[in-house]
């Protein structure tokens, strides 16, 4: 599978290099006599270059693009990153910093707005720190020898003799702060990419910042009140618009609309029919009111005759039996190898016995709390869209279709999210905003309802999955089959990042499989990436926290307990029989340095700290199990292990989770109490989809639409955690998903040891569990 | 035409009865703090206090609210100094943030009932605030930290103030 660095590159390149880059000032304003935030257009003129002159124009200095030095020796970080709770900024702030020798107290973040000079904005993957540690930290590592060369200039002392620290260019007995160096020097040195990389970091040791702790920088303004998210955004003149939405995601139209009831709704306007040249809207309407409430009444009381799309018809019974279908015998018309390591086919033939089974996943809602939403507003035939949004470059292109106007023409402008999950990737809930501005010719503001928002969702798709696997005599893995279907993101939303495979010429959702590619070793191996291409005809499937490693994680490690079983083996020592750092699993420097060793000693630090030895003895109807994941990529393993400790209610089929041991290896922590609420979310996370989430598709949308029928996890159902970090100074890799991905497989290999149950369905249900006793 | 009480200044908005009291807040009277999360008073985001108790407002018409005392997450402390704001960033409770004024506002009142809480107390009261984020562990550390910090004021006569590290910074959005 390709590097995501890579494919990156292939989608950048793609995209064009000759467009230009586009500037235009929004200011954030208070109207006088208002506590209202408004966000005024300030008419600031088009800036004729770059950041450089600019910066230098203001007295700034900026080495790269990524932060500027003012004369007053404030930092200002620019994130491009969306902030959704994993105080991203301040880790990123965090490389700079380090690198820097900057005094923290003089680090100043700033959310960018989109611009082409940024690169490919995207903020997903669990990808922020890792992707950003090189670029960042080099970045940093720049200034700091600029400033050095410019301070000991000052200083009149040879530049040799200099360091840098807590923002101040120190030699002997003198210093000088960065922003007098600035303010005094005009500092103009740029770097170019080539020069970036012949710099050396400083060495673990050195680290005065990354692995220190230390407060987020956004969590002041989220306990008062002064956070401001996407559905915050205020601007002068505009209307209040609420989605109506057809009956299926695609191919419905309006036959009629009446709106005498809603004409009753003070503070309703009109109802419009939505045209979308980019396709994401079909058949939609909007109402437009004065107020929000107004109109969300209006809109329930608007009376619209439907021509119903066909998917109205699918149900997820249907979505599953395709699954079933696509695994049973996987082809290349829907998919394609994703691994194939020797001959499996052959090795399976020849095992003394095979373990088969078949797993599969339901529909998970994003439900993340703040509905979606934006605002969007025209000027000088500049489009201005406000919003929280995790992939701002495909959302410009997508704004830019469906207005039917430049890339160029577009900016969106960025604010805290109300919780992203991946929901906010696509851009999608933009469009019909922008479209309903163009109509009216004023500045909207969409806010989806909850029931809106759900039904708008772009949710995890069901999936399905075959393992089969091989055992010798002796009790060792010789061969496995896997095959998984499921929707994919990436082909319905960003065809681009499909990856080259195995085989020439197949396309294949990394994002979709990514994980079936484990660290076990399994003999000969073959993975089969199947796509369910019903599941496209009735909604988005999205990418939601993990993506495909919630699924297969699930599958993975609930068939290697299958397989230690039937070898007569303890699961945990099995595993650890598995993991052995060589040939494909040995790891690569820097990314994956260590290899399977490092999974192992995960594993054996969480049996230690839960007691694994004490398994056999626990109380009747209690069980312990555990599972292993790498988290999102091979290319950005997150070694983790879990162990789950479990009770069931043998009379109502219930569980209760009574502990969560997890050891996590994520090399270096820039934020270390950031990754460790990473860590705790992400772990619950899986607990609520592993037994409270999980819905149904029937006519053309989720079963549960709000919190009466879909529940996720409360705080009276969290158990005792134990959680804890390897000390490691490597490189750094992703922490917002890998948690999600453990929890349910070791959930299931718990009930399997307490009750002997084995449930293959995600979510588990008290009654199915019932059931099955 | 509703009169009531908006932490502590009389505030009257031209408005159609029937209106959730959480769109006159945000649209109305600019007070953005209090979320909107499911419109259906089951997370909680949208808490407020009226008449000094914790309410779900994206459900209650603002007839209901008619001459009564609301407060919100803005009029909660005159500088941030809620002993509950000083445990939240303590405990760096919050991760995307959208829920916490809700959560924040219910512990309030309910450490004005309880100023002593056990664990299972604790846990029960914050039940119906949904955290999508799941920071559980540190609202439930936080607020029971919350209250051994007003204990701790109202045992201390001198009343000065605390320095805390954690409020030193502010966070922009926008063009560069």
């Amino acid at each position: 599978m390709a590097r995501f660095d890579d494919e990156l590159a292939a989608v950048e390149a793609r995209q064009g290099e000759a467009r230009g880059i586009s500037r235009r000032g929004f200011l954030i304003g208070t109207m006088a006599g208002s506590a209202m935030l408004a966000f005024g257009l300030s008419g600031i003129a088009e800036a004729a270059s770059g950041s450089a002159s600019e910066a230098l124009a203001a007295g700034r200095y900026e080495p790269t693009i990524w932060y500027a030095i003012a004369p007053d020796g404030t930092v200002t970080v620019h994130i491009t990153k969306a902030e959704m709770g994993q105080h991203v900024a301040t880790s990123l702030a965090r490389l700079v910093a380090e690198e820097l020798e900057a005094d923290w107290s003089s680090i100043e973040v700033v959310y960018v707005d989109s611009d082409p000079k940024w690169g490919y904005m995207v903020t997903g993957g669990s990808w922020s720190v890792h992707h950003s540690y090189l670029p960042l930290s080099r970045a940093g590592a720049a200034g700091r020898i600029a400033l050095i060369e410019a301070g000991a200039k000052l200083l009149g002392v040879d530049a040799a003799d200099c360091r840098a620290r807590q923002g101040r260019v120190i030699s002997g007995d003198q210093s000088i702060g960065f922003g007098e160096i600035v303010a005094q020097a005009g500092l103009e040195r740029r770097f170019s990419e080539e020069e970036l990389a012949q710099i050396t970091l400083k060495p673990a040791a050195e680290r005065r910042v990354l692995g220190t702790q230390g407060g987020a920088m956004d969590v002041p303004a989220k306990v008062n009140g002064e956070a401001i998210y996407g559905i915050d955004v205020s601007v002068e003149g505009m209307l209040h618009a609420r989605p109506v939405l057809p009956p299926t995601r695609f191919g419905s139209k309006p036959l009629s609309v009446d709106d005498s009831a809603a004409q009753q709704v003070e503070g309703y306007r009109q109802t419009i029919e939505l045209d979308d040249p980019s396709g994401v809207c079909q058949g939609w309407l909007a109402v437009i009111a004065d107020s929000t409430s107004a109109a969300m009444r209006a809109a329930d009381a608007l009376k619209v005759e439907w021509q119903r799309g066909d998917s109205y018809a699918v149900t997820e019974a249907d979505l599953q039996a395709q699954g079933h279908a696509l695994v049973e015998a996987p082809s290349r018309d829907n998919g394609s190898l994703f691994v194939d390591i020797g001959d499996a086919a052959a090795g399976l033939e020849g095992a003394s016995r095979v373990v088969e089974s078949t797993y599969t996943t339901s529909s998970v809602l994003h439900f993340q709390l703040e509905p979606v939403n934006a605002t969007v507003v025209e000027q000088d035939g500049h489009w201005h869209v406000h919003c929280g949004n995790q992939q701002q470059t495909l959302a410009v292109g997508m704004l830019a279709k469906a207005l039917e106007v430049d890339e160029s023409q577009v900016t969106l402008h960025q604010y805290y999210l109300g919780g992203g999950f991946g929901r906010r990737l696509y851009g999608d809930y933009t469009i019909p905003a922008a479209l309903a501005a163009k109509a009216l010719g004023r500045p909207v503001k969409m806010l989806f309802t909850r029931p809106d928002d759900t039904r708008f969702d772009c949710v995890r798709s069901p999936s399905v999955q075959r393992l089969r696997s091989g055992l010798d005599d002796s009790g060792r893995v010789v061969a496995s089959e896997h095959a998984a279907a499921a929707g994919w993101p990436s082909a319905a939303m960003a065809p681009a990042f499909l990856a080259e495979t195995v085989e020439n010429g197949g396309k294949v959702d990394s994002f979709a499989i990514s994980g079936a590619d484990h660290w076990y070793d399994v003999g000969a191996q073959r993975v089969w990436a199947q796509q369910n291409h019903k599941a496209h005809e009735v909604f988005v499937p999205g990418y939601l926290r993990s993506v495909g490693p919630g699924w297969t994680t699930w599958a993975v490690e609930q068939h290697i307990d299958e397989l230690a079983l039937a070898a007569g083996e303890d699961p945990a020592r099995f595993r650890l029989n598995l993991l052995r750092a060589e040939g494909r699993n040995a790891g690569q420097a820097p990314h994956s340095v260590g290899g399977a060793e490092r999974l192992k000693a995960v594993l054996e630090r969480a049996m230690a700290k839960a007691d694994w030895d004490g398994r056999d003895s626990l109380p009747d109807d209690v069980g312990m199990g555990v599972a292993l994941t790498f988290g999102q990529e091979r290319n950005m393993p997150t070694w983790v292990a879990c162990i789950a400790r479990v009770r069931v209610d043998r009379g109502d089929g219930t569980v209760k989770v009574e502990r969560l041991t997890t050891v996590a290896d994520a090399g270096t922590l820039a934020h270390p109490d950031g990754a460790m609420a990473q860590l705790e979310g992400s772990l619950l996370w899986g607990l609520s989809m592993a037994l409270h989430e999980g819905t149904e598709y029937e006519k053309g949308k989720p079963k549960a639409l709000n919190l009466d029928a879909y529940t996720p996890l409360r705080m009276d159902q969290v158990p005792e955690m134990d959680l804890e970090f390897v000390d490691s100074d490597a490189m750094p890799v992703g922490l917002g998903e890998p948690g999600t991905t453990v929890v349910a497989p070791a959930i299931a290999n718990a009930i399997q040891h307490a009750v002997g149950v084995r449930l293959r369905d995600m979510p588990m249900r008290a009654e199915a569990l019932k059931a099955a006793l | 035409m509703a009169t009531f009480t908006l932490n502590g200044e009389p505030v009257s908005v031209e408005v159609s009865p029937q209106t959730p009291l959480l769109w006159v807040l945000r649209d109305h009277l600019g007070m953005t703090g209090t979320k909107f999360g499911c419109g259906i008073a089951q997370c909680g985001a949208c808490t407020v206090h009226l008449d000094g108790e914790a309410t779900r407002t994206c459900v209650l018409p603002v007839s209901a609210a008619e001459g009564a005392e609301i407060v919100t997450i803005e009029g909660l402390s005159d500088d941030d100094d809620h002993p509950l704001q000083q445990a939240w960033r303590e405990q760096q409770v919050p991760q995307c943030g959208y829920c916490q004024s809700g959560q924040i506002m219910q512990a309030a009142d309910f450490l004005t009932r309880n100023a002593d809480p056990s664990d299972e107390e604790v846990t029960e009261a914050m039940a119906g605030n949904l955290c999508r984020c799941m920071a559980y562990r540190r609202i439930h550390r936080a607020v029971k930290r919350a209250a051994e910090i007003t204990q701790a004021r109202e045992a201390s006569t001198a009343g000065v103030g605390v320095f805390d590290p954690a409020r030193a910074k502010e966070v922009t959005h926008g063009q560069v």
